[in-house]
This record gives structure tokens, sequence and C-alpha cells, in this order.
């Protein structure tokens, strides 16, 4: 201890010739609970050390003793920016291991919810970037939209953040007309928001100042890091596993993968918003495609797997077979056969994948998630390394860190 | 020249020859087995060599098989080589008593935070990690918990006072 009058500073403390500065755990700028430990000269950052794990649930735990329709709940709370999507991975897992076709109908109604919550992430974290770069404006104004999503949510599976969408093999009923009528709405009413909102950005001088630049990671490290998903596509590379390995028939749609050049936050933010575009235009190819089905043929909603998929209560009712079912499935006593998968999809922020180990048990004798956001985040010191305390923030936002996927 | 599953094989198997312990397919992804110490000259090989171009780490996470006596810890990569399209997983097994596996990290970058997991919830020691503490749990933990011997808590106990929370 040394002795100043009577203030007692630690040991080193006035040699040291620079700051340490706890960003977070809850601090407002980082958008989630992690801690970044910053040693700074100045403004400038020389040092980041993140810790994460806040939030950790231990969901792979939890996993291992749930029948699989329970496990849908889980997958909601990793991006709860795109729940929508998670489950739907999970499902497209959970078939995958059981050997469930669904059809084409299924197929193209996943694809339209998907879109729609690759939509309302790309939204939050666009505008979030904004926010950091001080457009409170566009923030509020385009969540007004989001808020049309939610609501096509609430009108498919009844709930909005945390969705539990779908069942294995499909949703658990139609969608209705008011939830069609609630896409239109929004394929209508969207795209001139949104355009709104990129002039706003795009030629703002202020904004381009802030982003262009800074954040910045090259293609070769983007890969090492193991990015994914727009931040690697920001940095050059075409990769996207909607295409590389589509699933939920995502070859009969027509669409672009837009990339960057530099991997800095302009490139991210025009990635982004030009997903969106594309992801508007795979909605109204998905929407036509399900409306060209016609008399029985619209009415599917699910493929044909009784021994997974929950029977209509009023043969539960009057059937011995689907009472059976009914029971084993809702007990969770369902054998899942044996094997090991890999499934994954393009979320909302990266690959998403789900590693699935069942040994011919009820539930899965391991699950792992491989979420995108724990595995690039690391990458963030390095990215943020001799630059201003002020650009990492924008840095921490537009790389859309959510911090219930990253500690699972 | 395409990569197919079949030379991708026969060139591991040429180049390591009885190293590659299994190998077989399932739905769709070719899966092999290394012997443990060889995890990192596989890697190595399967990033280097122009014909393989397997640098991108996709995943890497354990999995506990209590009852596989001497090999109970499975270590689990997913490789992915991003021109040709083709996923593949390799897998090595170490000993509960003594996980030590050779790190990643020197080869891809992001496995630093993908094995500190894995150490924190099977203790695997990653020899030659920089940084190999605990990412998720406190630091305190003095288990691995999902490794299969640490149980979830019974649904049905019924010593607990559940007045408030009653199941």
């Amino acid at each position: 201890m040394l002795e100043q009058g009577n203030i007692h500073l630690p040991e080193g403390s006035i040699e040291k010739q620079t700051t340490t500065l706890n960003l977070g755990p809850t601090h407002p700028a980082t958008h989630g609970v992690f801690q970044n430990i910053l040693e700074m000269d100045g403004e400038r950052i020389i040092k980041a050390e993140s810790t994460v794990g806040y939030i950790h649930r231990a969901f792979e735990k939890i996993a291992e003793r749930r029948p699989l329709y329970q496990i849908t709940t889980l997958t909601d709370r990793l991006n709860y920016c795109s729940s929508p999507l998670n489950n739907m991975g999970w499902h497209l897992t959970c078939e995958k291991l059981l050997g469930v076709k669904t059809p084409k109908r299924v197929d193209y109604l996943r694809v339209i919810i998907m879109e729609l919550s690759r939509i309302s992430d790309h939204l939050i974290c666009n505008s979030i970037v904004g926010v950091d770069t001080g457009a409170y404006t566009g923030f509020l104004y385009v969540m007004q939209y989001r808020e049309l999503i939610y609501e096509v949510y609430e009108e498919v599976c009844g709930s909005r953040l945390t969705t539990n969408m779908g069942r294995i093999g499909g949703f658990e009923r139609n969608f209705s007309d008011v939830a069609f009528q609630k896409i239109e709405k929004f394929l209508a009413e969207f795209p001139g928001v949104w355009k709104e909102f990129e002039n706003l950005f795009n030629r703002n001088r202020i904004f381009i100042e802030r982003t262009v630049g800074t954040g910045a990671i090259s293609a070769e490290r983007a890969l090492n890091y193991g990015f994914t998903g727009p931040n690697l596509r920001a940095a050059g590379v075409d990769y996207d596993v909607r295409v590389h390995s589509p699933y939920s028939s995502y070859e009969d749609f027509d669409f672009i993968i837009p990339v960057g050049t530099t991997g800095d936050n302009n490139d991210r933010f025009q990635v982004r918003n030009e997903e969106i575009w594309q992801s508007l235009s795979i909605i109204r190819q998905a929407y036509q495609k399900v409306q060209a089905f016609k008399g029985t043929e619209a009415d599917v909603y699910h493929a044909d797997a009784p021994e997974y998929y929950l029977p209509a209560k009023a043969d539960v009712y009057t059937k011995m077979e689907a009472l059976i079912y009914h029971f084993k499935i809702v007990m969770g006593e369902t054998e899942i056969p044996a094997g090991e998968v890999y499934q994954s999809i393009e979320g909302g922020n990266g690959e998403l994948g789900f590693y699935l180990i069942s040994d011919g048990g009820r539930t899965p004798y391991r699950l792992h998630f491989r979420r995108p956001c724990f595995i690039y985040y690391q990458a963030y010191s390095e990215i943020v390394k001799d630059t201003m305390l002020s650009d990492a923030i924008v840095t921490l936002s537009s790389l859309n860190l959510i911090a219930g996927e990253m500690d699972a | 020249m395409s990569l197919t599953h079949e030379t991708i094989k026969e060139t591991l198997v040429a180049q390591f020859g009885d190293k590659i312990l299994a190998w077989e397919e399932s739905y769709g992804m070719a899966c092999f087995t290394v012997q443990a110490d060889h995890n990192l000259k596989v890697l190595t090989f399967m990033n280097d060599d122009p014909a393989m171009g397997f640098q991108f780490l996709t995943d890497l996470t354990g999995v506990h098989y209590p009852d596989r006596k001497g090999e109970e810890i499975a270590v689990v990569y997913h490789l992915h080589n991003l021109k040709e399209n083709i996923r593949l997983r390799m897998k090595i097994y170490v000993p509960v008593e003594k996980p030590d596996v050779y790190t990643a990290t020197g080869l891809f970058s992001g496995a630093n935070w993908m094995e500190r997991e894995t150490f924190d919830f099977y203790g695997v020691n990653f020899v030659g990690h920089p940084d190999l503490r605990r990412i998720l749990n406190v630091d305190e933990m003095d288990y691995f918990p999902l490794r299969k011997e640490f149980p979830l808590e019974d649904q049905t106990r019924i010593d607990k006072d559940d007045e408030m929370f009653g199941r």
C-alpha cells in the first residue's frame, strides 16, 4: 500500500500508465450480459479481455433428460431475436434423425417464417448499430415493423418472443387467413419503411465516417476464427448454409448472397440490409408457391409421422391409435432411433448447428449447439485492439452478439 | 479434382495407416476415428494438404461414454471444406483419468473458446492451449458438469418444501 496523505492506493497504480476499464457485464452499450475488461491508453484500447457465461443455463445438460419436443423451448432461448429460426433448425435436426420427410407446403411455410425472423433479427441488429452511432430515430421507427412480424408469429403459434413454433414434421396448425393477411400487410408496408431507413444511413456522413474502416477483419482471419453468416460474408466469403447445404427446399428459391469486401462495420451493415431485401424476395416467392396449392393440398401443414406428431384432439377422443400416440408423445415415451446427426441452418447471425447423438433411448444422449456468436465473439479482442472505445461499441453491436446464444 | 468420401479415406489411410481407427458414414456425413495422440497431425494434414483443404473448423465438442473403459471421453471435431463443400466428423477417444489432447488452437484461432468450453464441461486437458480456463461456469467449480455422473435433479423427489413451486 502506498501512503499519500489519507488516500490508500494499490501498489503500482501510480507508475501504471494505462487505465483498466470494466465494460459490462451490465453496461447499457453492450446490449446483453457480457463483460470486457479493457486496458485503455486514453481512449485507445490496448488490450481487451472478454468474459462470457453470465447467463449460462446448461441447456445441453437439461436437454439430455428431455424428449425431443420439449427441447424446442430451449432453442427459443438461444438467439431470442429470431426464435423461429432456432425452432425450425431443431425440427429439421429431429426430422433428419427420425427420417421424417416433410411435404413441400410445410417447407414453404417454414421458409416464410424463417425469412421473417431473419428480417426481424437483422432489423434489430442494424437499427442498434444506428443507435450506437447516435441515430435513435431509425430504431424506434423500424421497431413498429418488427411488431408486424411478431403479430404473424402470434397468429401462427400463439406467442411472440420465445415462440416454441412448429412441431417435428410441420406446424401445430394450419396458417389462418389472418396470418396470410398479416404477411401480406408486412410485405406491402415494410419495403417502403426499410428504404427510408436505408436512406437515413447510407448517405449520412456521420454514420459513414463512424463505420467505414472500423472493426474490420480480413476474410482469412474471419475463416480462421470460424466466422459464419453476415459477418463472414461482409469479409467477402460467399458462404451461406441455405445455398451450400440446402434445407427446407431452399433450392427452389431464387436469391443472391450479398458479400462485402473489407469486413468492417459498414460492410456488415450493408450485407444485412441487402439480406433483408433478399429475404423479402424469398418470402414473396414462397408466398406465391403456398398460394398455388389448391384443394386438399392447401390443407397440408404437417408430415405424416404419427409417432412424433401430436394427433388432432378429436382423433384422440375417438381413435385408439391416436390416443396411444398422444399418450406416448406427451409422456415422452417414444424411443428415438440411435444415430448421430449434425444439421445446420443459416441462423440470424451465422451457421447454427445442432449435433445430436441418440443411443436409442427416449432423450438425446448428447446435444450440442454450435452457436455462431459464441465462436466469433472470441475475435472481438483482436478486432478492437488499437481502436477507439467508441468504435469498439459500434463493433460490438454490428457483430450481432446475442448473450442468450453465446452462453447457451 | 473433386473430393469424395472415398478419396479422402484413401488419402488418409495412405498417409496415416492404422492410426485411422474406424470409418463410417451416417446421415450423409463421413465420420472417422483417429488414434488420440495423432489428432493434431491429422488436422494439420487435412488443413495444409492442397488436395484436402479442410480449413474451416465448424465445431468442437466433447461426449462422455462412462461405459467405454479406457476411452470414456470423446472429442468431436466437425471440419468443413468450403470449396468442395464437404463436411467431415473426426473423433478421438481419451481415458477419463488422463484426458490429454493436443490443442488445435495453432491451426484454428476459433478453437480457443471451443476447447475452453470442452474443458469446462468435460475436463479435457488440451495440451498446449494458451489459456485453458473455465469459460461458461464459475472459476471456483471443482467438477465437470456435463459428465454423465452428474445427474440432473430428480423431478419426482419429495424431500423439498415446495409450497411455492410445487411440482
